[in-house]
């Protein structure tokens, strides 16, 4: 009963509010070209182990959101960054949406708006320091030495122009910080 | 027979994280003659900026093989989720004709005096012990099998996900091949609910009350079991169960004390490698000196029988 009333506290959904071009923008993402298949089936949202735990991530209810032209509120949302790309719903979904794809695409769309989660930020960060996501440290080739496995290199200092070729601080709409 | 000689691609996790899998795979390497060639210009395999900026990220993936290749190696990788990328963008140069998206990758790489032609194959270790090495070469040197323990295989998701890059080696929905291998050693594989669940590693950084729900799930699935320990064979999967199990016996007020094993470890485990020497067990976060203890009084009973 109480979920029912909830339900009914939401806010309406106003078709003037709403961007129904949004799904085409999502198709023409590389990952999001199945989008237009789906048929709401919601096996995407049983087989999810995220889910089950914690229903602020429904796939269903996200490419639903997409097909209604919610834009914003997809874009937005914590929401698009919960999926932990098991490839569970990728394995069974009926119709091909390839939905662990999908979820990239949306998030790639996010971050060209500027909504991006900071530890997920801060990782290109430490990948043009590094060229790793993790630092290696003088205390991991000691022990290396000491097992007679081969030294790392420290950094791999070409990862940041790679970087650079690829624009990825344009597509996050910062410019990097020795420019 | 062709020799077996690839490129060993750490990545970043086991870099920092897993010695405990790295030299209990290159110990067996060594045994079975697999020889691991090291190429210290591999970077980050691309995957998790993916979600970021995919162009950036399939470049990245793209110049580690180009790296491979150059010197004519497929890739073995440890981590699955390493493994998972760098397939798909294996599989993504696999069509001979160069797309656009191939295309553009390569100019991309051109500049800084790369060129990816589509040559390299990846292969996760374990496939490559199940697929290449075969069940008589592995329990050749099985010399101390691990009779009478119970293990719960973790496949993971990225090993055997999306199914349609990995050329069908194993099933997505009921696998074999870590069943096969724990029973290679000696172990009885345990099954246990929802096997396959995910670790949740992946939403780690920005949901980590969500993400630990997660692993107290599986957790709790293996309790039911009473199983010996997990065996794993993916580093993040190893940092949710090993290094989080703490997070989740203080959140949940739980005691679990559950090993966790890389495959590679459990292996050299039944072919006799020394546990700190060559498999860096100290390195496991859920102490593994009881099992290790349990292993030595199983085996002393079975020379009292057999003696």
């Amino acid at each position: 009963m109480t979920k029912k009333k909830s339900f009914l506290k939401e806010k309406p959904i106003l078709m003037e509010d709403l961007d129904p071009s949004f799904k085409f923008e999502v198709a023409k993402e590389p990952g999001g070209e199945n989008i237009k298949r789906c048929f709401t089936c919601g096996t995407c949202t049983v087989v999810c182990p995220v889910f089950s735990v914690n229903d602020q991530y429904n796939p269903r209810k996200i490419i639903r959101m997409i097909s209604l032209g919610m834009r914003d509120e997809v874009l937005k949302s914590d929401f698009i960054w919960l999926c932990s790309g098991c490839y569970s719903c990728y394995e069974l979904c009926p119709r091909d949406v390839k939905i662990t794809s999908l979820m990239i695409a949306v998030r790639n769309i996010a971050v060209r708006e500027g909504y991006i989660p900071k530890p997920i930020s801060q990782s290109i960060d430490f990948l043009e320091k590094s060229g790793r996501l993790l630092e290696v440290s003088d205390f991991e080739n000691i022990v290396r030495l000491k097992k007679g496995i081969p030294e790392l290199n420290l950094t791999i200092p070409e990862i940041k122009k790679v970087l650079k070729k690829t624009g990825i601080r344009k597509a996050i709409g910062n410019s990097d910080t020795d420019d | 027979m062709t020799e077996l000689k690839f490129a060993l691609f750490i990545g970043c996790t086991v870099s920092v994280k897993g010695l405990n899998y790295e030299l209990p795979t290159r110990r067996i390497a060594d045994k079975l003659g697999i020889k691991l060639v090291d190429i210290p210009e591999f970077s980050c395999c691309g995957f998790p900026i993916d979600s970021i900026h995919h162009s950036s990220a399939v470049t990245l993936a793209a110049r580690n093989l180009a790296l491979a290749e150059a010197q004519g190696l497929n890739i073995i990788v440890l981590c699955s989720a390493c493994g998972g990328y760098l397939t798909d963008v294996e599989k993504l140069f696999s069509d001979n004709k160069k797309t656009e998206e191939q295309k553009l990758i390569n100019e991309k790489l051109k500049d800084l005096g790369y060129q990816y032609n589509g040559t390299v194959k990846v292969k996760h270790f374990a496939r490559v012990l199940y697929e290449d090495i075969g069940f008589d070469k592995l329990k050749k040197l099985v010399t101390k099998p691990l009779k009478g323990l119970k293990i719960a295989p973790h496949y993971g998701c990225h090993y055997i996900k999306p199914s349609k890059i990995y050329d069908g080696f194993d099933d997505p929905i009921f696998p074999q091949s870590l069943d096969k291998l724990i029973e290679i050693t000696g172990a009885t594989p345990v099954q246990y609910r929802d096997k396959l669940q995910c670790c949740g590693g992946g939403i780690l950084a920005v949901d980590e009350k969500t993400s630990v729900k997660m692993v107290k799930q599986k957790l709790d699935h293996i309790k039911e079991v009473n199983a010996d320990a997990m065996t794993l064979i993916c580093p993040f999967c190893s940092v949710m169960y090993d290094e989080f199990q703490s997070t989740v016996e203080s959140t949940f007020e739980k005691d679990y004390n559950i090993p966790i094993l890389y495959y590679p470890q459990l292996l050299g485990l039944a072919m006799g490698l020394d546990p700190k020497r060559d498999l860096a067990v100290k390195q496991n976060q859920v102490n593994v000196r009881p099992l290790l203890e349990k292993i030595e009084e199983i085996r002393g009973k079975n020379n009292v029988k057999t003696t």
